[in-house]
């Protein structure tokens, strides 16, 4: 084990602000590409659901 | 003829890759994350303190991944564009856009968390060093694709010139690979090589690897996730869209 403490491994022996700064951006951005994706998948599918419900509303 | 061979033509159509992409894509997810945990572990917990570098070296435990994956990918949009302009399949130009996004926010992670180990070790954010800017350079060559593909209405059309593209820029990976060898540069030599021994302590190395086959899991996940919605977009007008089981209700 590398830490004494809680405090020692978030000062990371004085980089903590580059190995958080890599760590934290890098989780931010695959968490917003993840969250994007799902939003572009449920719109599409949203979208074509109402086109579809019309068309058959119009058939009837 | 043995019934067990595959028709890999057959997974070519939207109709039959877009079920097997749901199907496929949890099980990347779910390892991804598996090995994202134990990366994550062995980078902060076991791997030891650098004697040069202090913790500051950790940053390694995502740079140099999100390297690999940044011209990886690449490599792999350049496959698909190959294979669109040889059997001029739909598909291979939808993998190749569900593949751009990710590839360059891999391209931007690696200049990100470059930047931030570049300016504690060498005193600057950036530097234009050879390594740097051919990586900056395939970072632009993503945004190029994803800009030229979006702004060209006719997809199958967006297809061929993003193809072209994808093609024609291929050339820069070996460029970023080897440019710590063929110039005199700041950034350091590879990391690993295929021919000599590493340099490096064995849990450091261990924690980069299972790093790299984490993200290696989540672009696969994530795009077979986006060429799904890709598919829908495009192919929203055909019957087996229609006759799809999540469009009913």
């Amino acid at each position: 084990m590398n830490w004494g403490s809680a405090s020692e491994f978030f000062a990371m022996g004085g980089y903590g602000l580059y190995v958080w700064g890599s760590f934290g951006v890098t989780a931010a951005a695959l968490l917003i590409e993840v969250g994007l994706v799902r939003h572009r998948l449920a719109a599409v599918r949203r979208g074509l659901r109402r086109e579809l419900a019309a068309d058959r509303d119009t058939q009837d | 003829m043995s019934q067990r061979l595959v028709n890999w033509f057959k997974f070519a159509s939207p109709a039959s890759f877009y079920p097997l992409a749901g199907k496929m894509w949890p099980w990347f997810a779910a390892l991804g994350t598996v090995l994202a945990a134990v990366g994550l572990w062995i980078s902060f917990f076991v791997a030891p303190t650098d004697f040069q570098q202090g913790e500051g070296y950790r940053i390694i435990f995502i740079h140099v991944p999100a390297s690999w994956m940044s011209m990886f990918i690449y490599c792999v949009m350049a496959f698909w564009a190959a294979i669109g302009i040889t059997f001029n399949t739909r598909l291979s130009g939808m993998m190749s856009s569900a593949l751009a996004p990710t590839g360059a926010l891999f391209a931007f992670l690696s200049l990100w968390t470059g930047a931030l180990w570049g300016k504690p070790m060498w005193g600057a954010w950036w530097v234009w060093d050879a390594r740097l800017t051919s990586e900056l350079i395939l970072f632009f060559l993503y945004i190029g694709y994803i800009a030229l593909t979006a702004a060209i209405d006719d997809p199958r059309r967006a297809d061929k010139a993003g193809a072209i593209v994808a093609l024609v820029g291929v050339v820069n990976v070996p460029i970023i690979y080897f440019s710590v060898k063929w110039w005199n540069t700041l950034h350091q030599g590879a990391s690993v090589s295929m021919t000599k021994a590493p340099t490096m302590a064995a849990t450091m190395l261990w924690g980069m690897l299972i790093m790299a086959l984490a993200f290696w899991m989540y672009s696969i996940a994530i795009a077979l996730y986006r060429v799904r919605a890709i598919i829908l977009e495009r192919e929203r007008h055909t019957t087996w869209v229609a006759e799809l089981p999540e469009m009913q209700r």
